[in-house]
């Protein structure tokens, strides 16, 4: 990473000079050196993922570490750059349209070129680019969610910053609306050649938007990579059940095979002792107990998908989640076997309860 | 390095930090000086003074009034404030109008009319031959005040009221609450901010007043003050009155500061509130008249037609043209630049109490209400020794009378502007300043547009108080500075209302368009904001 675009290290903010960190020794690069790069920040609500962006933007004073775009030192060591001369742009999540200004004028508010016809004219380009033009004398009151949201990202691009931060922009449209305006901003990100960080409490839409994302819990980032790595490799048990369900299993390991519940397995690393390891539902499978060998296990439920099936398999008191493709089909009531696809992957031995139970675990949520 | 901070903080946000330490200082010497002035005395004379029955008894009378008046104000402001806003009452911009119009008439003009109409040689009794008792005492105090100060809780509940977002009460009604239910579960709650502010300027309107009460001789606190400036001259007496009446303000201020803890209202949902769908009030449109137009002929139609009564008089032996222009001059330059100052003072005061919310911001709006709730008289007779002590070249200026003014009236500037901030989210600006603008520019070109209504609003205030001030302007006008409240009430005092009636009708008529200008204004934004939808 030799062209960096943005490096926050260490960042931590305490808002008074007793309170608890809210973020806490937070350290990210957003590189640009062959693309631009859309870097994403997940984590429930409360967990400090704001509060980072908002040091970024320079709306917040830092308490310490460092914020550097593009070499340039935004925050840390004594200095804090007005928001107005960082080049950072913003869309809010309630959007923050200026109700006393017509959709144009809200576009053209951040421009400054020499001229008003200059600035009136990239103004509309920006709108013609967010799929809006027509809409220019419209006050924002009268436009509906997406709209509003189109001219906030209007109305951020327009300046063309160079990095810009959306703080949940997506969380206020309704479910298809937010799906096709996810990849529709992607696309214009990309064309564009603009990074972007975005902070979000919804794991599909980090896993989808982004090229890397963070995954953060109470003021501190768990692990930092692609959304395969954190998906398929999580450092820890909070990743792993944030990201989406999960399997977890209390194993004996030695070198990199492990005794599980669910028999001897291969690890994703190598490890010693009493150790936490996750497999994901779709990197297990069934087979008839007739086939092959292995744990076996009565089915309890099932849930069709079209696509594929989630079973819900009970083993020696545990229950286990399996997704299989639809072409296996079991009841209710069914004996199987049980059967690792991948090797499960050891977590990191954190503040976690040393009785966690085996066994699928619940939904993840968006909120602690 | 946190010092190091704030001190260079200060410095770079002195658009702030000026209006702040003025305010400050402003208030806060005079108000020392009181205590100076009180503890001259030894203890056992100071307790003498106030240890006794007659202290109890003002203390009751304060109190009595200024809970009748707030209940008074209350049961005028909130049904005309609801009907203008929340229904399809047609001509709702009349009575708006008729709602705010009280404003343009002094409180001593509306106790004398009060005296003036009942009683046996009243002109009801000559004109119609209805003879009512006459008013005095907490009665004529109480009605005199209500009529006179509804107008300040009116305005802050319509704010609240056009503020209040529809999707909340529609949500109810859909979650299967009653209209009625929905008025009084998501509607009153969101009016508390508003509320407390209108009934906070109700209320130290009437512990300050001194018009009234010494026209209907009720012996409230500030009264007493009064007498004992004006005939027995015992300052150290005074002194204590004051600060007596200064902490019974003091348990006002804290009471609405912990009701509002907590109240910040901001909306949550996105885009910009739409207006509420207007209720149709069918045959009830005549209550909703009876109710309005009842209340207009009290507070408006009454003084109006009392001191026109009067003037009859006054125009048979010809009108004084020549004292009454230089008098209108007098009130005019010292009134307007005094509500400039005010506004400008109050909002970064109310900015800071709303934006940055915390122990020592709360601690300078108090402080800025407590230079509208000093009594007028000792506010003034402190300025008068504190001037003449550190800088005589001041004493007796129209620049001492502006200050104070714009320093005892700035509370009435902070209501307005903080309730329009309230509606204002605090990311408008952020998005400002992420756009490249500075944190003043940010503030002109996203907030300020959206509080103009409420500054407008201060700045009318403000204005019409200035210009209706009498005990202010009584000891702090420099020489032969004639002023129209000064006229009215030294003619009205001698009994001469003939005299009087037209200093009080300039009064009433030149506020009277002021309020209507306002108005007007706020209707070309409104209809604006339509025709662009």
């Amino acid at each position: 990473m030799t062209d960096l675009l943005l490096s926050v290290q260490q960042l931590t903010k305490c808002f008074g000079p007793d309170a608890p960190p809210v973020v806490h020794d937070v350290s990210f690069e957003v590189a640009a050196d062959r693309a631009p790069e859309i870097f994403a920040i997940l984590g429930p609500s409360g967990c400090g993922k704001t509060t980072t962006l908002r040091c970024i933007a320079g709306f917040e004073r830092a308490t310490e570490g460092t914020v550097v775009m593009q070499g340039r030192t935004l925050a840390g060591s004594g200095v804090h750059v007005p928001p107005e001369e960082r080049g950072v742009g913003i869309v809010f999540q309630d959007y923050a349209l200026f109700p006393h200004l017509t959709v144009l004028e809200n576009v053209v508010f951040g421009l400054q070129q020499e001229t008003e016809a200059e600035r009136t004219a990239r103004a509309r380009e920006a709108l013609d680019m967010v799929g809006l033009d027509g809409f220019e004398e419209r006050r924002p009151q009268h436009l509906s969610g997406g709209q509003q949201q189109r001219v906030a990202l209007a109305r951020t691009l327009a300046p063309e910053p160079d990095l810009i931060l959306l703080d949940e922009p997506f969380s206020n449209l309704d479910a298809l609306l937010r799906e096709e305006t996810r990849q529709e901003v992607r696309q214009l990100l990309k064309d564009k050649g603009i990074s972007a960080v975005l902070v979000t409490h919804d794991q599909e839409e980090a896993l989808s938007f982004a090229d890397r994302l963070a995954v953060m819990r109470s003021g501190q980032l768990d692990q930092v990579g692609t959304p395969e790595e954190v998906y398929y490799q999580p450092r820890t048990l909070f990743v792993a059940q944030f990201l989406g369900r999960t399997n977890l299993l209390l194993s004996q390991a030695v070198g990199d095979e492990a005794d599980t519940p669910l028999g001897h397995i291969q690890l994703n690393r190598e490890a010693e002792g009493t150790v936490l390891v996750s497999l994901r539902p779709e990197h297990l499978t069934l087979a008839a107990p007739e086939t092959a060998d292995g744990p076996v296990g009565t089915v309890q439920g099932r849930a069709f998908k079209g696509h594929d099936i989630t079973y819900r398999v009970s083993c020696e008191d545990n229950e286990y989640l399996v997704h299989t493709d639809n072409r296996r089909l079991y009841e209710a009531g069914d004996t199987v076997v049980l059967q690792p696809l991948e090797p499960a992957v050891v977590l990191e031995r954190q503040p976690t309860p040393a009785d966690m139970p085996s066994g699928a675990t619940p939904e993840p949520s968006g909120t602690t | 390095m946190t010092v190091a901070r704030a001190v260079r903080t200060m410095r770079v946000r002195w658009y702030v930090t000026l209006p702040v330490g003025i305010v400050l200082a402003g208030v806060l010497v005079p108000l020392g000086y009181l205590f100076v002035r009180a503890f001259e005395a030894d203890l056992q004379t100071l307790s003498d003074l106030v240890v006794r029955w007659q202290t109890l008894r003002l203390l009751g009378n304060t109190v009595g009034l200024a809970v009748g008046v707030l209940a008074g104000t209350t049961v005028l402001a909130f049904p005309l404030a609801w009907l203008t806003t929340r229904t399809n009452l047609p001509g709702r911009g009349v009575l708006t109008l008729m709602g705010v119009l009280p404003l343009a008439v002094p409180g001593y003009v509306m106790a004398y009319v009060l005296l003036a109409t009942t009683g046996q040689y009243g002109t009801l009794a000559q004109t119609i031959g209805v003879v009512l008792p006459r008013l005095s005492g907490y009665d004529g105090a109480l009605i005199a005040l209500s009529l006179g100060t509804y107008p300040y809780l009116f305005l802050n509940l319509r704010t609240a009221l056009l503020g209040v977002d529809p999707a909340l009460e529609e949500s109810a009604r859909t979650l299967g609450y009653s209209r009625w239910q929905v008025f009084w579960n998501v509607v009153l709650p969101q009016l508390r901010p508003g509320y407390l502010a209108g009934s906070l300027l109700v209320g130290l309107h009437v512990l300050g007043d001194f018009g009234v009460v010494s026209l209907m001789r009720f012996k409230t606190f500030s009264y007493a003050l009064y007498l004992q400036y004006a005939a027995s001259y015992d300052r150290i007496y005074a002194a204590c009155l004051a600060l007596m009446l200064l902490a019974l303000t003091g348990v006002v201020l804290f009471l609405e500061a912990s009701l509002l803890r907590g109240l910040l209202l901001h909306r949550t949902g996105s885009g910009t509130a739409r207006r509420a769908v207007p209720l149709e009030l069918g045959a009830w449109r005549w209550a909703g008249y009876a109710f309005a137009g009842g209340l207009a002929l009290a507070s408006v139609g009454l003084p109006m037609g009392t001191v026109g009564y009067w003037m009859s008089d006054t125009v048979a032996t010809g009108l004084p043209w020549g004292s009454l222009a230089s008098s209108l001059w007098a009130s005019v330059s010292a009134s307007a630049p005094a509500a400039g100052l005010a506004a400008l003072l109050a909002t970064p005061i109310a900015y800071l109490g709303v934006r940055y919310h915390s122990g020592a911001t709360q601690t300078i709006e108090r402080i800025a209400y407590l230079g509208y709730a000093t009594p007028p008289l000792a506010f003034a007779l402190a300025l008068i020794v504190f001037t003449l002590g550190a800088v005589p070249a001041v004493y007796q200026t129209l620049g001492l009378l502006v200050a104070a003014y714009a320093l005892h009236f700035m509370a009435e500037a902070i209501g307005p502007i903080r309730s329009a901030l309230y509606q204002a989210p605090p990311n408008l600006e952020e998005a400002a300043r992420s756009l490249g603008r500075s944190r003043l520019g940010a503030f002109a070109s996203a907030t300020f547009p959206l509080m103009r209504r409420g500054l407008l609003v201060s700045v009318a205030f403000v204005f019409l108080s200035a210009m209706k001030e009498l005990p202010l302007t009584l000891l702090l006008a420099p020489v032969g500075f004639g002023t129209l409240a000064l006229n009215t009430w030294s003619y009205a005092e001698e009994a001469m209302f003939g005299e009087a009636a037209p200093y009080a009708l300039t009064i009433m008529f030149f506020s009277a368009c002021f309020v209507g200008l306002l108005l007007m204004r706020e209707q070309a934004a409104t209809a604006r904001e339509k025709e662009v939808g």
